[in-house]
């Protein structure tokens, strides 16, 4: 897992947008996170907890969004999220999932003082 | 003082996905092509990429990116068997990124090449995040690893371009269900093909050839 080099680059763009907002702490960051991402929310907040010990984001609390897995049927239509790599379509059994969720994984907003 | 709520919306990867695309630039520049090959340990990614490279090396100049966490070993063998290799040790990093593919290509001749294949970490679950400025990626699949990996590790067989499905030589001897195979992959990718191949055989490797050579840039 790559959860170190994830927490550096959450760790850059809070800080570079809390200086450009003349923050003088970040409180809270808000990440949001697909399921596709394979990132594992508690490896992320203790790395962060101690690469922040330096930093204006000391301290901060981490809010995950997780977003599941959604997919649309391409044949049909439907609209279903799986539970595991069988992507069959619940519907109409077709072989045709489209990703329409899940991938995601930005910093959405902090919460500064 | 009052707490602000400040909007980021900013891609975590997105510092790898600018290097990606100057990768993507220079490759460009110097008509080169980048295919990402990934896989889990022990799957025969050196052996295929290497029975790949002897198959092409008539009509493309290949050379050879290794990712490993430590050692030399599968770049000597690529440099002991004629082509030109760069070994990136990752240190433990579990992933290929675009900044260390960048580096790599310094070390290499560009213009005296057509053709870069890049060895990922093995690991079925980190390197498909990031973008190495690649034109292809590859995962590459092997009959003792089982039929289920595409259940457990959805994600490299959603996000590649082809799937390499390796050693089919030793199906006789194991339990693996190749239509089950075929059947979870078709869902997560309806589009890429499935190659089944034994690279050291030989078996379906001109088959592989000639799909890789319809999705080379000319």
């Amino acid at each position: 897992m790559h959860e170190l080099s994830v927490t550096e680059s959450i760790l850059d763009i809070v800080c570079r947008h809390a200086s450009e907002a003349g923050a003088q702490r970040v409180i809270r960051i808000h990440l949001v996170i697909g399921d596709l991402a394979s990132i594992v929310d508690d490896s992320v907040q203790f790395y962060f907890d101690f690469m922040s010990e330096e930093t204006c984001a000391r301290g901060a609390e981490l809010v995950f969004a997780r977003i599941s897995t959604r997919l649309e049927c391409r044949a049909c239509g439907h609209a279903w999220e799986p539970t595991s790599g069988d992507w069959a379509c619940p519907n109409c059994a077709a072989m045709a999932a489209r990703v329409v969720a899940g991938h995601e994984f930005y910093v959405d907003s902090i919460e500064v003082e | 003082m009052s707490i602000r709520h400040i909007p980021v919306v900013e891609r975590i990867f997105g510092a790898n996905e600018g290097v990606a695309v100057e990768v993507r630039a220079l490759c460009r520049q110097h008509q080169v092509a980048l295919v990402n090959i990934m896989a889990s340990p022990g799957a025969g990614k050196t052996t295929f990429l290497l029975a790949t490279a002897h198959r092409l090396a008539d009509r493309l100049r290949i050379g050879v990116i290794e990712g490993d966490v430590a050692s030399t070993v599968d770049s000597d063998r690529v440099r002991a068997e004629g082509f030109p290799a760069v070994q990136i040790n990752t240190g433990g990093g579990c992933h290929l990124d675009a900044l260390q593919v960048r580096g790599a290509l310094d070390q290499l001749d560009l213009d005296a090449l057509d053709l870069i294949l890049v060895e990922n970490v093995g690991n079925l679950v980190c390197p498909v995040g990031f973008d190495l400025g690649e034109n292809l990626r590859i995962a590459l699949s092997s009959v003792p690893e089982g039929w289920d990996k595409p259940h457990k590790y959805p994600s490299i067989f959603q996000r590649v371009d082809a799937i390499v499905l390796n050693k089919i030589d030793l199906l006789p001897y194991l339990s693996f269900d190749e239509p089950e195979f075929r059947r979870l992959v078709a869902g997560l990718n309806p589009e890429a093909p499935v190659i089944p191949v034994s690279s050291t055989d030989g078996t379906g490797m001109d088959e592989w050839i000639a799909w890789l050579g319809e999705q080379l840039p000319r």
